[in-house]
């Protein structure tokens, strides 16, 4: 037999660096991993081509307002604007540069916004972004 | 001396680690999951302080009214809310300086409203001020 197999030759995968590899896509998604996800209100956003992203999501706080224009402040429920602007003021002081997202139905009437982004400017809440989604 | 014949023998000391990428992939897993990979998005703005009124010349104003039923007013002219852009476009190029006024009826839908917002931002005009209607 001339094609004698080579029965010492041992093939072996490495394994030792697969630990390696892991660890960074761990690390990769525990710095991406925001845990701050709220429930919200049942919303339909509406659509907008100039849609953007926003960077800095740890300074979030959202706004819902929903089609019976029940009002909820990072799933905190808000029964009069008085008490959103002392809520946005206590998140403002905890994070001074402090981005409010507006996540309104797209059947509300403006008048609602409106009165919202009232009360965020008497809040000293200057950084609003409406909530959209992506329209091509 | 059993001892010392036991340190300087052949046997050999490791921490097994073949169970080390089982772990992190555990790890891993739960973070994947976690992980929320839809961004927030959103139209940006910067509202004004409040109560501070700056003055700004008329001429550098540009309004644009949308009344209850999401039609367009500009410069006495109803615009078909897709035209926005384009006419808004014309105007900055006119006058760099130019402020937009977006005033809203508030029996408007908020869908009228983040359309038009959606046009400007667009035309990249940088100055868009919301009016604030008489509540």
């Amino acid at each position: 037999m001339e094609f004698k197999a080579k029965s010492s030759l041992s093939s072996k995968i490495p394994t030792a660096s697969i630990a390696d590899i892991v660890f960074l896509l761990l690390i990769f998604f525990m710095t991406v991993t925001v845990f701050r996800r709220h429930i919200g209100l049942r919303v339909t956003l509406p659509a907008a081509k100039a849609t953007q992203k926003i960077e800095s999501r740890r300074l979030i706080s959202y706004i819902w307002i929903d089609r019976s224009r029940r009002i909820n402040i990072d799933d905190v429920p808000v029964e009069s604007l008085r008490e959103l602007r002392i809520l946005v003021k206590e998140k403002l002081q905890e994070t001074p540069a402090l981005i409010v997202s507006l996540r309104v139905d797209k059947e509300v009437p403006y008048r609602y916004v409106a009165e919202t982004i009232e009360e965020l400017k008497k809040a000293d809440a200057l950084r609003v972004n409406f909530g959209t989604l992506t329209k091509d | 001396m059993k001892l010392g014949k036991k340190r300087g023998g052949l046997s050999e000391i490791e921490i097994p680690t073949a169970s080390l990428a089982d772990i992190v992939f555990l790890l891993l897993i739960f973070f994947l999951v976690t992980t929320s990979m839809n961004p927030a998005k959103g139209l940006g703005l910067t509202l004004p302080p409040p109560g501070e009124q700056v003055k700004i010349a008329s001429k550098n104003v540009l309004n644009v009214y949308i009344n209850a039923k999401g039609k367009v007013l500009i410069k006495e002219e109803v615009v078909p809310v897709e035209d926005v852009e384009e006419v808004v476009k014309e105007q900055l190029k006119e006058n760099p300086k130019l402020v937009i006024s977006l005033q809203t009826d508030l029996e408007a839908k908020y869908e009228d409203m983040i359309n038009v917002l959606d046009q400007l931002k667009l035309a990249e005009a940088k100055r868009i001020s919301l009016a604030v209607p008489q509540l």
